[in-house]
C-alpha cells in the first residue's frame, strides 16, 4: 500500500483489461518512461505497466538523483547526453515540476593515473557532444569553496574534471510525471500486481501471469531492475547480471549551500545537496551479490570517512536516514537494452547504480523499438547479443563505483 | 554487518575480506565451440537464496575460504 501514490496524486487510474498490445513489467522509471513515450511519440496507448508494489518503489525512488553524461565510451556519452537534454526539457514537455536543477559536477583526482583517466574522459566527452573540462585544484576550489584540497592530509587533490551540464531532479516526481503523462493518454498502471510467470506459445512470449490472472500481450518488456534474473528465467533466458545492494544516506540541512555535485572515483564516493539543503551521499556498492535491503554500519563508516576528508564541513552534520536499493549490475558496467533472443520478450536492464540519468533516453529508445520493431541506432551497441559478438562495452570508470 | 568465520582467524568483519565470486558449476566441456563459452564466461545464476562462494581473508591470514551465504538475507549460513 502507498496511500500517497494511490489517493493523493492526481493520477487517472483505470480498470485493468486482460489483454494489451504491450505489457511492461516494472513500474520504475524505465518502465513508465517507455509507456509514456509509446503513448506520446507513437500513439500506442493499449499498454499496461504491471508493478509488484507501488510505482517508484524500486531503485527509481531510492537513488541519489544525479544526471550527467561524462561517460568513457563514445556510444555512452552520446546516449547519456541525449538523456541529459531530454531531462532539461521534461518539465516543459510534461507540465510537471520535477525540480530539475543544473548544478555542474566536479570529479576529483588524487593520483597521476586518476588525472590521466579524467583527462582522457574529458577529451572523449568533448568529441561526443558532452561538455567536460579539466580544472586545476585552485579552479576546483573556486567552483566548490568547501573543498579541502589536501583531502584531510591523506588524499590531496591533483586536479579534477568539471562537467557543467550535470544536474539533479526529484526522483519520485520523475516517476509521477511519466505515470501521469502515460495514464492521461490511456495507459493502464496495475499496482500491487507481481508478475509470477510468462505466458508462452511455443518459443514465443505472449503475456504475463499475475496473481490476479493472466494478461496477454503482443509484446512484453521487462523493466524490473534488480529482479531481472527471475523474470528472464521464466522464458529460459540467461543474463549476465548480478544483483548488488547500493546504499545512500542523507543528513540534516546545511545552510551554506554546496554548489556542484562532488564525485570521486578514487575514493568511490559522491555528494550533492537536495533542494531542502540536506546533503545526499553514496559510495560503492557491496562487493558480494545480494538481494538484502538491509543498511549496514560498514557503509556508514566508510562513506563518512571518505566524504569528510574532501568536504570537512560534513562532520558537523547528522545522518537522518540511510537506505538500500538492489542494482542490476552488468559485467561491463553498461546497460542492456533490446531483444532477448526470445520472440515477444524485450528487456531493459543493467542499469545498476547509474540508470536514473538514463530514464528519458532509455524509455524513448525502448518505445521506438517496440513501435517500429527497429532498434534505434542510439542503443544498437547495448544489445544483449554484444557478449556473443565479443563487443562488451567496458566502462567501469564512468560508473563512479565498483 | 556481515561477519565471516575464518577457519584460521575466527569471526572477522567483512571489510577484512575480498569477495572472490561464486563457485560455478563445472561445465561438461570447457571449450564448447557451438556456445563459444558464452554462458560460462558471461552469464550468472544470480541466485536469490543460498550460494557457495569464495572469499579471501585479505586483512588477516591471506587465505581463501569457501562458504555458503543466503543472498536474500546476506547472512553466512555455513
Ligand atoms: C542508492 C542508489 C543511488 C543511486 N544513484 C543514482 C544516481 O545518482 N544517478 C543515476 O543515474 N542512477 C542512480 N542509481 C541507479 C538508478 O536508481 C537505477 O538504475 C534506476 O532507478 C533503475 O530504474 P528501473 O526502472 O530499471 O528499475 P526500478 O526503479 O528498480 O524499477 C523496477 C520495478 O520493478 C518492480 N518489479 C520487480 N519485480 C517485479 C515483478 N515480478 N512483477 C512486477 N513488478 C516487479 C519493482 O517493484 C520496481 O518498482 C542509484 C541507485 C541506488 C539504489
Ligand atoms: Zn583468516
Amino acid at each position: 500500500m502507498n496511500e500517497f501514490v494511490e489517493t493523493l496524486l492526481d493520477l487517472p487510474w483505470h480498470e485493468p483489461k486482460d489483454s494489451y498490445d504491450v505489457v511492461i513489467i516494472g513500474g520504475g522509471g524505465h518502465g513508465l518512461a517507455t509507456a509514456y513515450y509509446l503513448a506520446t511519440r507513437h500513439g500506442i496507448t493499449d499498454v499496461a505497466v504491471v508493478e509488484a508494489s507501488y510505482i517508484g518503489s524500486g531503485n527509481t525512488g531510492r537513488n541519489t538523483t544525479i544526471i550527467r553524461a561524462n561517460y568513457g565510451i563514445a556510444e555512452s556519452v552520446r546516449f547519456y547526453q541525449h538523456s541529459l537534454e531530454l531531462y532539461r526539457s521534461l518539465e516543459e514537455e510534461t507540465g510537471c515540476w520535477i525540480m530539475h536543477s543544473t548544478k555542474g559536477l566536479l570529479w576529483l583526482a588524487h593520483t597521476e593515473s586518476g588525472l590521466r583517466a579524467e583527462r582522457a574522459r574529458s577529451l572523449l566527452n568533448q568529441a561526443c557532444g558532452a561538455e567536460t573540462v579539466m580544472v586545476t585544484p585552485e579552479e576546483a576550489k573556486r567552483i566548490c569553496p568547501q573543498l579541502d584540497l589536501s583531502g584531510g592530509g591523506r588524499y590531496p587533490v591533483l586536479g579534477a574534471s568539471y562537467h557543467p551540464g550535470a544536474a539533479t531532479a526529484r526522483h519520485d516526481r520523475v516517476v509521477w510525471a511519466y505515470a501521469q503523462g502515460a495514464m492521461r493518454r490511456g495507459v493502464d498502471i496495475l499496482q500491487h500486481t507481481p508478475v509470477t510467470g510468462l505466458l508462452r506459445d511455443g518459443g514465443r512470449v505472449v503475456g504475463v501471469q499475475t496473481e490476479g490472472g493472466p494478461i496477454t500481450a503482443g509484446i512484453v518488456m521487462s523493466a524490473v531492475g534488480g529482479r531481472v534474473t527471475t523474470i528472464a528465467a521464466m522464458a529460459d533466458v540467461r543474463l549476465p547480471i548480478r544483483t548488488h545492494p547500493l546504499q545512500a544516506l542523507v543528513t540534516n540541512a546545511y545552510a551554506q549551500g554546496l554548489g556542484p555535485i562532488v564525485s570521486d572515483s578514487e575514493l568511490l564516493c559522491y555528494v550533492s545537496q537536495t533542494a531542502r539543503g540536506q546533503m545526499l551521499m553514496g559510495a560503492e556498492f557491496d562487493s558480494q551479490p545480494s538481494y538484502s535491503m538491509a543498511s549496514s554500519f560498514e557503509f556508514l563508516q566508510s562513506v563518512a570517512t571518505k566524504v569528510t576528508s574532501i568536504l570537512p564541513f560534513l562532520r558537523d552534520l547528522r545522518v537522518l536516514r540511510q537506505w538500500t536499493g538492489i542494482c542490476d549490475i552488468s559485467p561491463d558496467y553498461s546497460p542492456i537494452m533490446g531483444a532477448t533472443g526470445v520472440e515477444g520478450l524485450l528487456v531493459t536492464t543493467g542499469w545498476g547504480t547509474w540508470g536514473f540519468k538514463a530514464i528519458p533516453a532509455g524509455g524513448e529508445a525502448m518505445a521506438e523499438l517496440i513501435a517500429t520493431s527497429q532498434t534505434p541506432s542510439l542503443i544498437a551497441s547495448f544489445g544483449l547479443d554484444r557478449f556473443a559478438r565479443d563487443h562488451a562495452m567496458a566502462d567501469q570508470g564512468s560508473a563512479g563505483t565498483r | 554487518m556481515l561477519w565471516i568465520i575464518c577457519p584460521t582467524c575466527g569471526e572477522r568483519p567483512i571489510p577484512e575480506f575480498r569477495f572472490g565470486g561464486e563457485l560455478p558449476h563445472v561445465p561438461d566441456r570447457i571449450t564448447d565451440d557451438a556456445e563459444r563459452n558464452l554462458d560460462w564466461v558471461w552469464m550468472h545464476d544470480n541466485v536469490d537464496g543460498v550460494t557457495t562462494e569464495r572469499w579471501f581473508h585479505a586483512a588477516g591470514c591471506r587465505r581463501w575460504l569457501t562458504l555458503r551465504r543466503d543472498t536474500s538475507t546476506d547472512r553466512v549460513v555455513a
